[in-house]
């Protein structure tokens, strides 16, 4: 165990030599790996704004029933004890027209109203729904306008289901983007250790000659490409870090024009180290897969 | 006990480098292996290590059959076995004595004893207090004592050596042999491949001579 944590030090030590012979290449390959991975971090990020905003204005979801002007008091009732029936209902209330119509002249749209000589407004229950589930307010509401009485269903929260649905078009735009420049990341680490081990050729032939296992001959390599993904990773997050930064009070001043208090929030601790994490596994792998095929090639 | 059983090593285009070579060396033994260029002589050093392979027949190197010895086994291997190849294959970017710590970092050597090794392999080789030098700044002769000391820093029960003494003025070259006889005395199995015999033969030691890869005397 002794020997296992003294060849990784070791490792550890010649990959943080080999980083900092060369810091001009390292930290453009810092660079390149950073900006790689900032576009996929900050567009998670963004969209985790984003989401978290949109469930703050939508508050709690809801259906307007408008009934039948011809309806009778008896359908009135059947929808009344159809509505106290559905178990995925929060709650609901009936707003008769004169009430609807005192709404909107509370509004200040009595000057409006004044010039009509009937009330145009139907009676109509407003549902309050249990849960957010998109799908579940799609079946609730088709099975509303089959029921005798009701002229109209309008789903108030249908913008929340387009919202729901873009972000989660962007989360998988986000994932393929994460992906590829995942997979560009690999290859960057891949070239760098291939020139890292025609540097260090003779160093191979001399450690092999003298009976160094290939384990013990990859495990700076190893190291090295974990290093470059974490150095990556940070430059990463920096990066996001600055976006924040400067995007946050333009954001807040337009969001302040509509009235609303906007902050926008930065990567976590949880999403920070998963970012640092996934850049330190990219580039083990990409240092794995070019030390196995150049090292069988010295 | 090394020992050679009908050996051949043919290479691409039908050069042949040894031919039938059958040879036993036992423990403690020291051996001169002369012979023309070209004759064979390095090619039957390096299938000791295994760095190269019999085309044919077998070698075993303390009743292991080296000749099939899967890669893997292969470090093990040499980790028992001093080379000094006639090229010093020494790092010009690190000190003499990360040089010569190298064999023993491979073989886990606790890092306090590997450090009194490497003294005393200095000391053994005339290089004492020079550790911190690099390669570049010595001459032939010394490049070629740490070469040797990084051969025998980790006590291997075999040590060859592949004109340790080709490119060295002759006082040199007679201090590297007197190196080499004292590893012997002090139980080390010597194989040297030499075109100069007479730097050894004070001692009297088993001469071989290769010729067109055939054996020819004993």
């Amino acid at each position: 165990m002794r020997n296992w944590l003294y060849l990784h030090a070791r490792a550890f030590a010649q990959a943080l030599k080999r980083l900092g012979a060369q810091p001009l290449g390292t930290l453009l390959s810092a660079l390149v790996m950073g900006i790689a991975l900032a576009l996929p971090a900050g567009g998670y990020i963004l969209l985790d704004n984003i989401a978290v905003l949109a469930r703050g204005v939508s508050g709690t979801p809801e259906i307007s029933l408008f009934l039948d002007d011809e309806a009778p008091p008896a359908q009135i009732d059947a929808i009344r004890r159809n509505l106290q029936s559905e178990p995925s209902l929060s709650s609901f209330r009936f707003v008769p027209r004169d009430e609807a119509l005192r709404q909107l002249e509370n509004n200040g749209l009595g000057d409006v109203l004044g010039g009509l000589t009937a009330n145009p407004l139907p009676d109509a229950f407003i549902v309050t729904l249990r849960g957010d589930d998109p799908d579940l307010f799609e079946t609730l509401s088709a099975r509303m306008r089959n029921w005798p009485g009701v002229a109209h269903v309008q789903l108030d929260s249908a913008w929340v289901a387009r919202l729901s649905a873009l972000l989660e078009l962007g989360r998988t735009v986000v994932l393929v983007l994460a992906v590829l420049l995942g997979l560009a990341l690999v290859i960057v680490t891949f070239n760098t250790i291939r020139l890292q081990i025609l540097t260090q050729k003779s160093e191979i032939e001399v450690s092999r000659l003298l009976g160094a296992t290939d384990h013990f001959i990859r495990l700076p390599f190893y190291w090295f490409g974990n290093l470059q993904g974490v150095l990556g990773g940070l430059i990463a997050l920096g990066a996001v870090w600055a976006g924040v930064e400067v995007l946050a009070a333009p954001v807040a001043k337009v969001a302040e024009t509509y009235g609303a208090a906007i902050t926008l929030t930065g990567p976590g601790w949880s999403e920070s180290l998963a970012t640092v994490a996934f850049a330190a596994v990219l580039g083990w792998l990409g240092a794995a897969i070019s030390v196995r095929r150049h090292l069988a090639q010295t | 006990m090394i020992v050679f059983d009908n050996v051949a090593k043919h290479y691409p285009g039908g050069y042949v480098a040894l031919d039938a070579i059958s040879l036993r060396i036992a423990p403690g033994e020291l051996v001169v292996l002369s012979g023309h260029s070209g004759a064979g002589k390095s090619t039957l050093l390096k299938l000791i290590p295994a760095i190269e392979r019999p085309t044919s027949g077998t070698v075993r190197i303390n009743g292991q059959d080296v000749s099939h010895l899967p890669r893997r086994a292969i470090p093990y291997l040499r980790r028992n076995i001093g080379m000094v190849l006639q090229d010093s294959h020494l790092l010009f970017d690190r000190p003499v004595y990360d040089n010569i710590m190298l064999p023993l970092i491979i073989n886990g050597h606790p890092p306090g004893d590997a450090g009194k090794r490497v003294a005393a392999a200095l000391e053994l080789v005339g290089l004492h207090g020079r550790g911190k030098e690099f390669p570049a700044g010595l001459s032939g002769g010394e490049q070629q004592r740490v070469a040797i000391a990084r051969a025998f820093v980790n006590r291997p029960s075999i040590l060859i050596a592949d004109e340790p003494t080709a490119h060295l003025d002759p006082a040199y070259a007679a201090d590297i042999a007197e190196l080499f006889k004292s590893f012997n005395g002090a139980g080390v199995t010597v194989l040297v491949v030499t075109h100069d015999v007479s730097l050894f033969r004070r001692w009297t030691p088993r001469r071989i001579a290769l010729s067109h890869g055939r054996l020819m005397e004993e």
